[in-house]
């Protein structure tokens, strides 16, 4: 419990004040603009809007620039704003398969229909500092391929291919009746259907979510993964506007998805076959796709007949503590102040300790030596 | 299977998919773009608004595994707002993002396309040219993508 102060209001102000001058820092330096995030600092544009959970590139480099680069306190700033706004209603699902693609590859077939295409990534690169980049300087063009271009080809996932020959599970659909789950509507009730659990991982800190990722690659939960398919690029966004009775195209958003295959060795009920995790995040988010994937899977565990042996298939643990902003609420709370509480807790521990020391002089003399050699 | 749809219904059907067309291309606009075209539009016809511009959240979403059931993946912003001509028609926008203004221009143009007295107008000047230059920046993009394609050749092991 905390409890309300009063006083300190110059101080706060005057805290502010400051803040907004370290904010600003050298004035000898240019102001940072919007524009210069959206484009020249993506990953962060992206970090935020999918966990902010609200995609607006130029509303989540406002919430970066205000928040100095701290990208939990830009999503909380995200998280806020989305309260203020009314909503219109939920879109159409987005078609992954007629995505506009600028990136994908696979891990598990080399000649997958509509090839392997690298695109823009961080990948392939030595991870070493360019002391001579110039941050002004043209970069070179882009080479461009001659192949025709054909913008309503739609490009099989690498889960269609196998799902063809039965060696892998098919998409997850729920029984007829089935209505999707909203975590903003409705608190998550456990244990939760598969659609909850995707909404809280796709909006879940990328960072937490790689961890337990990675701890199922160690052996808690084993699952044995390869990277089927990860893709990257455009889709249309469409909302079935009910004053005109079709759906709207309202614009494009760019989300990266990872299919995620594990291998299953069958169940009393399931033949052998491929089984899968899913990710999908707003923006260029590869690493934070595959962490969702590995713990969707993960979380899995029950569906397919697996043993419970780890805190990734633990979907209580997961999913309640996945939000950065929950956790940094709690976390930060404790700088608050606790004054009353703290009084308390210090009465009791000055009247345990005069117990304590009672009893030790009860019990003599022998006793005190010891203790002391214990300390 | 579908029965075959009547006359009528393709007729309909046309008419949706060809106003959706008109919807994405100036939904899809740089605004500042939108901004300059309306300026530029020449006769603009007198209108009032039938809705005024207001942003909200739409939840988009995914589907578990790429094809399967829905699920809520997170909201975007977006800006709608009705306008009705001196004439009659009334034109509609939902566009992506948080801008007001461009929301209502693209509700003007849609209601100027509706019109016969300006569809063509519309069409020429507005559409077609912003529908040019957004299929020219997808392939140009797409083209770029293409050209980091990966030729594999399999190296056989313990060869050499």
């Amino acid at each position: 419990m905390y409890v309300a102060v009063k006083g300190g209001e110059k101080a706060i102000k005057n805290a502010h004040t400051l803040f907004a001058a370290k904010r600003r820092g050298n004035e000898n330096v240019p102001g940072l603009r919007l524009d210069q995030i959206t484009e020249q600092l993506s990953f962060a544009v992206d970090r935020v809007m999918g966990e902010g959970s609200l995609y607006d590139p130029e509303l989540a480099a406002m919430a970066i620039r205000q928040a100095q680069g701290d990208l939990i306190e830009a999503i909380f700033l995200i998280r806020a704003y989305r309260t203020t706004l009314p909503r219109f209603g939920y879109a159409e699902p987005i078609e992954t398969g007629k995505m506009a693609i600028e990136r994908r590859i696979s891990a598990t077939f080399k000649d997958l229909p509509g090839g392997q295409v690298l695109g823009p990534t961080f990948d392939y690169s030595h991870r070493l500092i360019n002391f001579d980049f110039d941050a002004e300087a043209a970069p070179e063009t882009p080479p461009s391929s001659d192949e025709d271009i054909d913008l309503n080809a739609e490009v099989p996932r690498v889960s269609d291919i196998l799902g063809k020959s039965g060696m892998i599970e098919p998409d997850h659909r729920f029984d007829e009746g089935h209505e999707t789950g909203d975590l903003t509507r409705t608190p998550i009730d456990f244990p939760t259907d598969r659609d909850v659990r995707l909404q809280n991982l796709a909006r879940g800190d990328e960072g937490f979510l790689l961890a337990l990722g990675y701890s199922t690659q160690r052996g808690y939960a084993r699952s044995h993964p390869f990277a089927g398919e990860i893709r990257f690029g455009e889709v249309e966004v469409e909302f079935f506007a009910e004053e005109l009775g079709f759906a709207v195209p309202i614009g494009t958003m760019e989300v990266t998805e990872c299919q995620m295959i594990n291998q299953f060795k069958g169940s009393a009920k399931a033949p052998p076959a491929f089984t899968r995790g899913y990710g999908l995040v707003f923006g260029q988010a590869e690493r934070k796709a595959m962490s969702m994937a590995l713990v969707d899977r993960s979380l899995r565990w029950k569906e397919l007949g697996e043993e419970f042996s780890a805190p990734a298939q633990d979907q209580e643990f997961v999913l309640s503590h996945s939000d950065n902003i929950q956790a940094t609420g709690f976390v930060e709370h404790l700088k608050l102040p606790h004054y009353v509480d703290f009084q308390a807790e210090l009465d009791l521990i000055r009247t345990m300790r005069k117990e304590f020391d009672a009893q030790q002089n009860e019990n003599g003399d022998d006793d005190a030596p010891k203790m002391e050699a214990a300390q | 299977m579908t029965a075959p749809s009547s006359p009528d219904t393709q007729a309909e059907n046309a008419e949706v998919i060809a106003r959706q067309r008109v919807m994405r291309v100036l939904a899809q606009a740089p605004d500042q773009q939108l901004e300059d075209l309306y300026e530029q539009f020449a006769d603009k016809p007198d209108w009032t608004f039938a809705r005024k511009p207001e942003t909200g959240l739409v939840m988009t979403r995914g589907r578990i595994g790429g094809g399967g059931a829905p699920f809520n993946l997170g909201e975007i912003t977006v800006t709608r707002a009705a306008i009705q001509l001196e004439s009659g028609e009334v034109g509609h926008a939902y566009c992506q993002g948080r801008n007001q203004r461009k929301a209502a221009i693209a509700a003007f143009f849609d209601a100027a396309w509706l019109s016969e007295a300006h569809k063509q107008s519309v069409e020429a000047n507005i559409i077609a040219p912003l529908e040019q230059e957004q299929v020219t920046a997808k392939k140009d993009k797409l083209k770029k993508a293409a050209a980091t394609k990966v030729d594999f050749f399999t190296m056989v092991r313990g060869d050499g």
